[in-house]
């Protein structure tokens, strides 16, 4: 009966909003939604097919490509059903942006605010968007694929003005 | 030149209310090294007297970058990375790292494999149910309980250390099943833990259950309402605290889970004293699935025959040139996973634990996200702490059971 509700719903938002199936997702089933039309969907699939919880909320950089640079990755679960889908949302460039689904899931808050920390992806409408993780004054995306390990240079008594002098001029350009 | 990375005054003012910004209300800091915030979370606390107007929790202090650092490890050297995120619940991370695996490269999991990792999570269940009673207990000062929990735990670190040498960071689980088979001992040091905790649950239960200085102090403390509970993504004790039976051994299982007869105890007002009743109900029903479990223990192979993944057996090096070059190939370049993607839930104490793996085909994971149940219940702390006071702040955090090495990951 719940396998059926989900067939059901992923048909019908096929349909609807016109989605091609996320080849690469072996579980749960996924569809790919473009970013412009992620509130749309959430708001039918936790309206009409009850799927209420947020269960999962992270993205993946493909770089060097730049399109799509990173898929973002929603999961969903229904707790009336017991069904859980996915969806994947492609963006292109350094520098993108999704609307926040805040609004529909109070939990997505963190996990948004923890994407923009790791991979620079600003949410448009989010309430409180600031770094989570890392230190405020943080410079770069950590998870991003070009963002090296171990990219800080720890500092010896010997050499600390030498690297000292390093990061302020890196600083300095960038602001 | 650095003041454009100096948080400024807007930036934080949304934070507040309109009456901390006239000076009715005090702003007080609490943590990161505070004792009962178990671990490094800062909280930021809005006060008008001693009630909480408003609490910002601060996370991060404990960041490692444990997802960035596994993406540059292969997919076996990884795995010891998942024991250190939620480091009272080290084979739970490995089975749901493990199951993502089986999942993404079709591999099998033979049944014996599957019972004492049932089993193995279970007890884990139960000292990481004992850590957080005990601590909780402390902080609400009775402190006699802590001592008694720390004890019952060294029963099950020694159960740990007798199958794996390892009493917190095992590895055990790997990918197509275990380590090496559990030792003769295994079955006689359970059957004694079986036997002995029943009592020492009820031990517990008379001295907090019925206690009016435990129950005044929890009762009404920290509600949280079902529809909210689902709404922030709250999961685990916390949200079945609040009469919601969601428990993804039950819903989804995993493990052959649904093979063992249980249940999922529930609360119904969602206070700290609810999420204390769940927990303690859980610790009886994981021993009952230790019992079953233990009682029709297959015996067979421990680890898949699929040689892709798994190395072969000492023995047959000397007599299988083919055994040796699998052997070779997975001790050199390790083993590929096929190009994919997976999202794989598990029960962990304290939630709904999930790994998003993703494989571009190679010997290391492409991406690994850990969904942790401490993150996301931990963004509950500000809804249930508003118009208490500071002292059941603790009690609250406490009953939440957040480890903040699982948090910040």
């Amino acid at each position: 009966m719940s396998e059926e509700h989900l067939r059901t719903a992923l048909r019908k938002i096929k349909e609807r909003f016109n989605l091609q199936d996320a080849e690469i997702m072996h579980y749960p089933p996924t569809l790919m939604v473009e970013p412009d039309k992620i509130v749309e969907v959430c708001q039918v699939l936790r309206d009409e097919f009850d799927f209420n919880f947020l269960c999962e909320l992270t993205a993946v950089d493909y770089w060097p490509e730049q399109e799509p640079r990173f898929n973002v990755i929603y999961g969903f679960y229904s707790h009336a059903n017991n069904v859980r889908m996915a969806l994947r949302v492609p963006l292109n460039g350094d520098t993108p942006s999704l609307p926040s689904i805040e609004g529909l899931y109070k939990g997505a808050n963190w996990h948004e605010r923890e994407l923009w920390d790791m991979f620079g992806i600003h949410f448009d409408g989010h309430s409180d968007l600031r770094r989570i993780l890392m230190p405020y004054d943080w410079e770069g995306h950590p998870l991003r694929k070009d963002y090296p390990l171990g990219y800080e240079e720890p500092q010896f008594s010997f050499n600390y003005d030498e690297i000292d002098k390093r990061k302020h001029h890196a600083r300095y350009e960038e602001a | 030149m650095f003041e454009s990375t100096e948080v400024t005054y807007e930036e934080l003012k949304h934070l507040v209310s309109d009456r901390a910004l006239k000076g009715e209300t005090v702003l007080l800091n609490m943590g990161p090294q505070h004792p009962s915030t178990h671990g490094v979370l800062r909280l930021l606390l809005e006060l008008d007297g001693e009630v909480i107007v408003n609490c910002i929790p601060d996370i991060g202090f404990l960041h490692t970058g444990i997802e960035k650092n596994m993406e540059s490890k292969r997919w076996e050297q990884a795995e010891v990375m998942t024991d250190r995120t939620d480091y009272l619940n080290n084979t739970g991370n490995n089975l749901a790292y493990c199951l993502a695996i089986e999942r993404l490269a079709d591999l099998d999991v033979p049944p014996r494999a599957q019972a004492v990792r049932v089993i193995l999570v279970e007890l884990e269940r139960i000292s990481n149910h004992l850590i957080w009673l005990g601590t909780h207990a402390l902080d609400l000062a009775a402190m006699s309980v802590f001592l008694y929990c720390f004890r019952e735990r060294e029963s099950i670190l020694d159960i740990k250390e007798l199958c794996s040498g390892q009493r917190m960071m095992t590895t055990y689980f790997r990918p197509g099943g275990l380590w090496r088979d559990i030792p003769d001992e295994f079955e006689i040091s359970v059957r004694r833990f079986l036997r002995m905790f029943p009592p020492r649950i009820k031990q517990y239960e008379a001295l907090l259950t019925k206690n009016p200085i435990f129950m005044d102090r929890t009762r009404n403390i920290g509600k949280i309402s079902a529809e909210d509970a689902i709404n922030l993504s709250l999961t685990g004790p916390v949200v079945r605290g609040s009469g919601v039976a969601y428990d993804v051994r039950k819903a989804q299982p995993y493990s052959g889970y649904e093979q063992y007869d249980f249940m999922i105890p529930t609360g119904t007002h969602g206070d700290v004293y609810d999420r204390f009743l769940v927990r303690m109900e859980e610790m009886r029903q994981s021993l009952r699935i230790i019992q079953q479990a233990l009682d029709k223990l297959p015996y067979g192979p421990v680890r898949s025959n699929n040689r892709k993944y798994v190395p072969p057996p000492r023995a047959e090096l000397s007599t299988s040139m083919e055994a040796v070059i699998h052997h070779f190939k997975l001790w050199t370049e390790g083993f590929n996973v096929p190009k994919g993607a997976v999202y794989q839930p598990v029960e962990s104490p304290k939630g709904e634990l999930g790994y998003y793996v993703e494989s571009n085909g190679g010997n290391q994971p492409y991406r690994v996200h850990m969904r942790t149940p401490s993150f996301l219940n931990l963004q509950a702390l500000p809804l249930m702490c508003k118009g208490h006071l500071v002292a059941d702040l603790v009690g609250i955090i406490g009953s939440i059971d957040i480890v903040l090495g699982d948090c910040d990951r």
